[in-house]
């Protein structure tokens, strides 16, 4: 049986390697896509509590499922407003959008 | 070394080396397809954990659905170029910095907490979802439907060509 611990551990090293990328990517696909990558990373942490865990009653796979439609949601947006960046920018480098940077 | 912890193994080695490529991938179509990769690794946990309802809808929504979006979205916006391109901003040295210490502070309270309780025996998660959906968590299941209809109206409204 694999201990809670080394599902937790995956977890951590899946969000910090999602968050380098948001922190770093310049397309804003590959920043959406990071952040994607942080989603599963906490859903990840939520399930494997809800399975070691005996009083916790299912109660993190729901709120896993909750997160994947929150995720859905955000994904349709965020790709709409880059569509809108490319079409107004002729990029999509989100360092180049610097309209309102002093 | 048992089964699931080989498997277990297996699957975080790929998971991991998959998110590597999504991050620091130089082409951005690879990238997409490595996050596919790594969604499908994570269902593949999520199925260690005995959480089958979750790894189905891991694949349906995320492979089948999010992944084509953000694919249709780089065809529609870049120019797709190979090497040369700078793909990370001027940030990495701060954001190393950042996020390994962020990951130091995960993996160092993870090692020394201990929490109670060891795993029960397996169920069937699937039939108890839905009666929680469906009972107790009622009210967040609907805020959820209006959340996923403003956001689709919100999408169409972004991405539609203004007139004129």
């Amino acid at each position: 049986m694999v201990p809670l611990h080394s599902y937790l551990i995956l977890g951590g090293i899946l969000f910090a390697i999602g968050m380098f990328g948001a922190l770093t990517r310049r397309h804003a696909i590959g920043i959406l896509m990071s952040i994607e990558l942080m989603f599963n990373a906490a859903n990840l942490s939520f399930v494997a509590f809800s399975r070691y865990l005996p009083e916790s009653a299912l109660r993190g796979q729901v709120f896993a499922i909750f997160v994947i439609t929150v995720a859905a949601a955000e994904a349709a947006v965020g790709l709409a407003i880059v569509l809108g960046l490319y079409r107004n920018f002729k990029t999509v480098n989100v360092d180049e959008i610097n309209l309102m940077k002093w | 070394m048992t089964a699931s912890e080989i498997s277990f193994f297996i699957l975080a080695v790929l998971s991991v080396a998959a998110a590597l490529v999504v991050v620091f991938g130089k082409n951005i179509v690879h990238a997409a397809l490595a996050l596919v990769l790594t969604f499908c690794s994570v269902a593949g946990i999520y199925v260690l954990l005995d959480a089958e309802f979750l790894a189905a809808v891991q694949i349906l929504l995320y492979v089948g659905g999010i992944t084509i979006l953000i694919l249709f979205a780089i065809m529609l916006t870049s120019r797709i170029s190979g090497g040369g391109v700078r793909i990370l901003n001027e940030q990495v040295g701060v954001s190393l910095v950042v996020v390994g210490g962020l990951l130091l502070l995960i993996v160092s309270v993870l090692w020394n907490a201990s929490f109670a309780g060891s795993a029960p025996p397996p169920v069937q998660t699937t039939p108890y979802i839905g009666r929680l959906l469906i009972t107790t968590y009622l009210l967040p299941f609907e805020v959820a439907s209006i959340l996923l209809l403003a956001a689709l109206i919100g999408a169409l409204i972004l991405a539609r060509k203004e007139k004129e």
